[in-house]
């Protein structure tokens, strides 16, 4: 029998890696809470939060979310009398556990060649890649449903029910307008999407998702924006017309959890932007081995990490950004927009980019 | 001439939307050019803001303060004598001239002949006043006027009547100024021309 030696060293360092990402991802959320609020403070000819401080340091008003989350810790835990309780407890744990897992796959830089060791420099290689994401992001609409259904209040229930609807048209809108990114970069795996983006397109523009497959962008954007319940597609929060839909009924940390699985699942969202459309960690015009080279491996690292950060930072910039200038979009309007619009021109984006592999 | 119903076309929420849609320019009924245009508004506005934070509107208010303009109808209070009386002579105009039916006034017969009246009570309710300054208007006399001061808190509505001593006593000239008191020193001025101050 063949015994299997543990490689420890390799594990710690996944392991490293894995609470490195998550946190990363989790202290995220605080920070995106001041920049909603306080860009659409300024969008508004508002200030924004500006009062909390410690010892008179506001920092811009980045303590406020510290006194968000003491608040959220301290508020009554409020079950509803005639709420199903095993659900409506597990609801928000079903919407958190799927959003921080789905970024596992993403890369944030090229390998390191440490000690005649490669580390890769992102949580996860899987081979499936990024129908792993888009397995766990569809995931998250049980939360939603079950909150909504477990909660046993009419708001809450709509808001899980148009939920799921808004899921099934825009999952397929989303699904299919990956696949020319697929065909072009023939792999379903994150890592090589990156490296194929890497290239050069007749010598002068890089070869990034955006460039090759424009049409696929702008309906991805879309669509992830419909995935991660935003505006212009909120429609299970929708405040105006179902109080805050499917978490009207909870507070304190569970209405905390499903508040922190949005913005993650904005994170991720970006991510998936960044990585398919803008090169991932790819500097343009930079080829990766030249880089390291010139600089070393770890300089290299961190400048392909700041490369990714600056891009992923604009995407959330974006979101926020969006929000703070569109209406949301009648319910019809976007069932309408789904399956008559980005549906159809994400299959004829599909056949264009066919015609055109198949002959060069 | 009855309608044939056949010949009446009844529209439909949804055909005026379609309609309105249809007649649009086509670049704007791809959504995008539009979207991008409005993104550009709001990414204007907040780099405005962002670098002229002073001309946005919300003010720190406790630290900052609007400035409002001299006739401000604040907190009312009455004037008093050189000799720290009242000037108020009871004539009731003010409470009569009020609204709200916010003035009370009980009058007792002043030791020196030439003022006759004073005030045994003077209440406000701040609670009825609507600021509408008519008896600062009404007051032959100048003796009530009007402060800019705007910030009442007070735990019960008792907190809200303001009885003679208050109304006389409250206001600290070093911090609260004059707001609405439109016969300043007119008053005084004539009486002194005409010797009957």
């Amino acid at each position: 029998m063949e015994t299997q030696v543990t490689d420890w060293t390799g594990v710690g360092i996944s392991l490293i890696k894995a609470v490195l990402v998550f946190f990363g991802v989790v202290n995220a959320v605080p920070v995106l809470v001041w920049a909603e609020r306080r860009g659409s403070a300024f969008i508004q000819h508002r200030l924004g939060p500006n009062r909390v401080n410690i010892g008179g340091f506001t920092l811009l008003g980045l303590v406020q979310p510290l006194a968000d989350v003491v608040k959220f810790m301290w508020k009554e835990d409020y079950v509803p009398s005639h709420a199903n309780r095993v659900f409506y407890v597990l609801a928000p744990v079903l919407l958190l556990i799927p959003a921080s897992m789905a970024f596992a796959v993403i890369p944030f830089a090229d390998d390191l060649l440490v000690a005649g060791r490669q580390i890769k420099m992102q949580v996860a290689d899987l081979n499936v890649g990024i129908l792993y994401v888009f397995a766990l992001t569809s995931l998250s609409v049980y939360g939603i449903v079950l909150a909504g259904w477990s909660s046993n209040n009419k708001y809450s229930l709509l808001g899980g029910v148009r939920s799921s609807a808004q899921m099934i048209s825009y999952e397929l809108a989303l699904g299919l307008s990956v696949v020319g990114i697929l065909m072009i970069y023939g792999s379903v795996q994150l890592d090589a999407i990156v490296r194929g983006q890497g290239e050069l397109l007749f010598g002068v523009l890089p070869k990034w998702g955006v460039v090759t497959q424009p049409l696929a962008f702008v309906l991805f954007t879309a669509a992830i924006f419909a995935e991660s319940n935003r505006l212009p597609f909120d429609l299970p929060e929708a405040e105006n017309e179902l109080v805050v839909g499917y978490h009207t009924e909870y507070s304190s940390m569970k209405f905390a959890l499903f508040f922190m699985a949005e913005y993650m699942a904005m994170v991720t969202g970006a991510m998936l932007i960044v990585t398919l459309f803008f090169g991932g960690w790819q500097i343009p015009w930079v080829e990766s081995a030249e880089l390291r080279a010139a600089v070393g491996p770890i300089p290299a690292v961190l400048l392909q990490l700041a490369s990714f950060s600056a891009k992923l930072l604009f995407f959330l910039w974006l979101f926020i950004w969006v929000r703070w200038t569109l209406p949301r979009f009648r319910y019809d309007q976007l069932m309408r927009l789904g399956w008559k619009m980005i549906l159809p021109l994400a299959l004829a984006n599909l056949f264009v980019t066919g015609v055109i592999l198949y002959f060069t | 001439m009855p309608i044939d119903p056949r010949h009446v076309k009844v529209l439909k929420a949804d055909d005026i939307i379609r309609e309105r849609e249809n007649t649009q320019a086509w670049w704007k009924r791809l959504y995008l050019p539009a979207i991008v245009l409005g993104l550009g508004v709001t990414i204007r506005n907040m780099v405005r803001n962002l670098l002229h934070p002073g001309g946005l509107p919300t003010i720190r208010y406790p630290e900052e303060r609007r400035d409002y303009g001299h006739r401000f109808r604040g907190r009312h209070y009455l004037k008093k004598r050189p000799s720290g009386e009242p000037r108020c002579v009871a004539c009731m105009m003010c409470a009569t001239a009020c609204p709200a039916d916010c003035i009370y006034i009980v009058a007792g017969e002043h030791p020196d002949p030439a003022i006759e009246k004073y005030p045994v009570r003077f209440d406000i309710d701040g609670l009825r006043c609507i600021m509408c300054g008519y008896c600062v208007d009404a007051c032959p006399e100048d003796a009530i006027a009007m402060t800019k001061e705007y910030e009442w808190a007070g735990y019960d509505r008792e907190a809200f009547i303001w009885d003679k001593e208050y109304l006389l006593n409250w206001r600290d000239e070093k911090l609260v100024d004059d707001g609405y008191q439109p016969y300043e020193g007119e008053i005084d001025k004539s009486r002194m021309s005409r010797g009957t101050l």
